[in-house]
Formats: C-alpha cells, sequence, structure tokens
C-alpha cells in the first residue's frame, strides 16, 4: 500500500464522489416524482395513460441501465435528439428508478384497506380530499421502506455512469490504474468512497423507516 | 424515413454473433443463480441461527453487498485479487465469482425471511413428533418455504441476467460488446448503425427478461 500516492489522488476522487452524487440525486429526485405521477394514473385507472405506464414500467424494469444509458447517449443522436453526458445519466436513472418508484408507491396505495376511503367518505370528505388528506399519507408512509431500497439500488446503479464518459467515481478508478497502474491503492480508494457515499444513506433508512412506523394506524 | 441502420445486423453472421453474445451473459447469470440458489438456502437458514457472532457475520456480509456496486466488486476480484494473490482468474470466472457472492447474500436474505414467515408452531410440532432438527428442515419447514421462494428466486435470475451487462467492463464479449463491434466495424458504410443496433439490443435484453419476471409475477400471485 502506498500512502503517499492514495492522499494524492484524494482530490480527484472528491471531486468524482460529488459529481457522482449529484447526478445521483438528480436521477432520484427525477425516479420520485416520475414515480409518484405513474402510481397515480395507475391507482386512479385513467385510461390511455395507465396503458402508455404499463408499457413504461414493463420496458425500464426489464432491461439494464448500462443498455438504456448506451441508447439515450450513442443512439439518440442519430434521429438528432443529442444531450449531455450528465443530463443523459441523470436521465437515465430517473427513467429506471421511476419504473421501480411506481412499483414501490403502487404497492404503498394498494395495501391501505377500503375501510379508510369508507370512513372518510362518511365524514363528507369528496374524493381529491380523500386521496389527498388520507390515503397519500398513508401510502407513502408504508411505501418508506421501498423508497430507500430503490434509493440505495439507484445511487448504486450510478457506477454505470462511467460508460457514457461521465466522470464519476468508476471513472476515476479506472483512469488511474490505466495511467499509474496503482490497482490496489485506486480500488481500496474507490470502495472506501462507495463505502463514504451509501453508508450514510444505508444508516440513515433504517432510523426514518423506525421513526415513520408511528404513522401507521388502523390496521 | 432516415435509414437507421438495422439492415446491418442481417448482414452476413452479425445477428447470430449477437445471439452468442447474449448466450454468455445468459450463461454466466444461470451458472451464479445455480450456486446462489444452493449455497444461498444453506445462508438463509444459518442466518435463523441463534448463535449471535455467527448472525452479525453474516449480517455484515449482507450490508457489504448491498451497498457495493457490482461494478466495483468486478473490478476488485478481476483487477484487484489477480494482483495481491498473483493467481490467474479469467474473466467469466471472477464474473460468476462476483455474481454468486452477490447472489448467495441476496438469496439467504430472501430464505431467511421465508423461514421466519414459518409459523412457529411448525417448528414445535415437529419437535413433538420426535423429529430431528435436520428432519424439521428438510420434511416440514423447507417444502413450506420453497413455494414462497421460488418466485422470489426467478426474479433473482432477471436481475442477474441485467447485471451481466456489466461484464463487458472486465473484457468479456457479450451482447453490448458484440454490439459495439457490429457498430465499430460498420461504421463507414452505415452510420446509422448505433442506432438499430442499440436498439435491437434493448429488445433483446426486453425478451429475454419480460417473460422471466412475468412468469415470476404470476407464481407468486397463483402460490401466495
Amino acid at each position: 500500500m502506498d500512502w503517499d500516492t492514495m492522499i494524492s489522488y484524494l482530490p480527484l476522487y472528491k471531486d468524482a464522489l460529488l459529481l457522482t452524487l449529484k447526478t445521483g440525486w438528480q436521477g432520484v429526485l427525477l425516479a420520485f416524482m416520475i414515480g409518484v405521477l405513474c402510481a397515480v394514473i395507475t391507482h386512479l385507472k385513467v385510461p390511455v395513460l395507465r396503458q402508455i405506464t404499463g408499457i413504461y414500467i414493463e420496458l425500464f424494469r426489464n432491461t439494464p441501465l448500462l443498455v438504456q444509458l448506451f441508447f439515450l447517449y450513442f443512439a439518440l443522436p442519430k434521429i438528432g435528439i443529442r444531450i449531455s453526458a450528465q443530463l443523459c445519466g441523470s436521465l437515465g436513472l430517473g427513467l429506471l428508478g421511476g419504473a421501480y418508484m411506481t412499483e414501490t408507491f403502487r404497492s404503498g396505495l394498494e395495501n391501505i384497506a377500503p375501510i379508510q376511503s369508507a370512513s372518510a367518505q362518511s365524514l363528507g370528505m369528496n374524493g381529491l380530499q380523500t386521496f389527498r388528506y388520507v390515503i397519500l399519507p398513508q401510502a407513502v408512509s408504508s411505501s418508506v421502506p421501498g423508497l430507500l431500497a430503490n434509493v440505495i439500488f439507484l445511487l448504486k446503479e450510478t457506477s454505470v455512469f462511467s460508460t457514457i464518459s461521465l466522470m464519476d467515481l468508476m471513472f476515476t478508478a479506472k483512469d488511474l490504474i490505466g495511467m499509474y497502474a496503482k490497482t490496489i491503492e485506486c480500488l481500496t480508494l474507490l470502495v472506501i468512497f462507495y463505502l463514504i457515499m451509501l453508508l450514510p444513506v444505508s444508516i440513515l433508512g433504517s432510523i426514518i423507516e423506525r421513526r415513520l412506523r408511528h404513522a401507521e394506524f388502523g390496521n | 424515413m432516415p435509414n437507421l441502420g438495422i439492415d446491418v445486423l442481417f448482414k452476413g453472421t452479425n445477428f447470430l454473433r449477437l445471439l452468442e453474445g447474449l448466450w454468455v451473459a445468459v450463461r454466466i447469470s444461470l451458472i451464479s443463480v445455480a450456486i446462489s440458489i444452493a449455497l444461498g438456502l444453506v445462508m438463509g437458514m444459518l442466518m435463523t441461527s441463534k448463535n449471535k457472532i455467527l448472525k452479525m457475520i453474516l449480517r455484515l456480509y449482507l450490508e457489504i453487498v448491498r451497498i457495493m456496486p457490482q461494478m466495483v466488486l468486478l473490478f476488485v476480484v478481476y483487477f484487484g485479487t489477480t494482483r495481491v494473490f498473483g493467481w490467474n482468474l479469467s474473466a467469466e470466472y471472477s464474473a460468476i465469482i462476483v455474481f454468486s457472492f452477490w447472489g448467495v447474500a441476496e438469496m439467504g436474505d430472501l430464505v431467511r425471511g421465508a423461514l421466519i414467515s414459518i409459523p412457529k408452531i411448525q417448528y414445535e410440532s415437529a419437535q413433538a413428533l420426535g423429529m430431528t432438527q435436520p428432519m424439521t428442515y428438510l420434511y416440514v419447514i423447507l417444502p413450506q418455504a420453497v413455494r414462497r421462494l421460488i418466485p422470489l428466486s426467478i426474479n433473482l435470475i432477471t436481475r442477474m441476467i441485467k447485471t451481466t451487462s456489466l461484464v463487458m467492463m472486465i473484457g468479456i464479449v457479450e451482447v453490448l460488446k458484440v454490439a459495439q463491434q457490429i457498430i465499430e466495424a460498420n461504421r463507414r458504410t452505415s452510420p446509422n448503425a448505433v442506432f438499430g443496433v442499440f436498439a435491437v439490443v434493448f429488445l433483446l435484453y426486453f425478451l429475454i427478461c419480460w417473460p422471466i419476471s412475468k412468469l415470476a409475477g404470476y407464481l407468486e400471485k397463483r402460490w401466495a
């Protein structure tokens, strides 16, 4: 182990970490929005849109992110759609994550007992109020464990970004190995930086999960 | 309608090569799944054991696998361990090692979930009938747990197939790599091939994974 080399690499890894985090969180945020939207569409059984959502989910859940990114980054320019690598990363991650998030939210919505909406109705709430104040809060809290698992999964998947020449952690490690052949040092740093990125999310996840259990009632 | 270069695939043996590449990916994942299921069953049973230290070690193993991207694990095994221990490891073996390492943890967790979902009374009744512990597992617990496990392990297969797309990064020539080769070879004659070929690869993955995940969903509903 060559400690001096490792220390001299640190700034490069730090930049890569920041880039990974930035692109990753944009992707996660997009995934979250797509997920809520699509889950509501499926839950309310909106015609046409529902079928489109279904196709989208099946397509993106059953193909690897790597292939999706290649398609977005290398293939789309041929039909005139040109997007930067970074946007491509966020977009690809968002689309992949959206498909997973939809499933999570949907099962959250489905798990709410029918008595909840019946009670809300008997209290004189209209459909929108029931959805906004009764169904959605419970659905969100019951889908939190799934959501957090998805977030970790998505942040993990960012390692694929290196293939579309985004300077993320993986890319930096590969680049440094290629240039200086300090394989062990580079890979050790790589593992450490992924731990720095994902361990807090994982720990935070279990804390939030415990907290949100209180929001459940009526079953 | 511009030429989208799908015709490139029908030149010579291009399409056949693509399918061969796909087979490489599927083969790696099937071997890894077989290993994962066999060892995962053992791991799951160990995870339900009462030994605190053993439980903690397995928990740590699971968390590491959950947190580390598979790509990092591939690099560590293929470039890292070969450097540290000085052995020779082919890319395909490294891939199988990594996917099994990952699969055993995931499978173990699924098995653990299935085992603890079986009511305690089943264990107690088996014991009351004078069954030994291996007998209890073999004749009472596992037959019930397997029902829950089959859909979940089928899902694991699709996840593995999807993740095998990463092995091109350590130099295995699988479907994505073949696609790149075809695109590069025809760069001059049909510059738009990149669209058609990647679209076909996208569809190929979908056509493999979709039926498998549908089957898993169907079994899950039926056996729930």
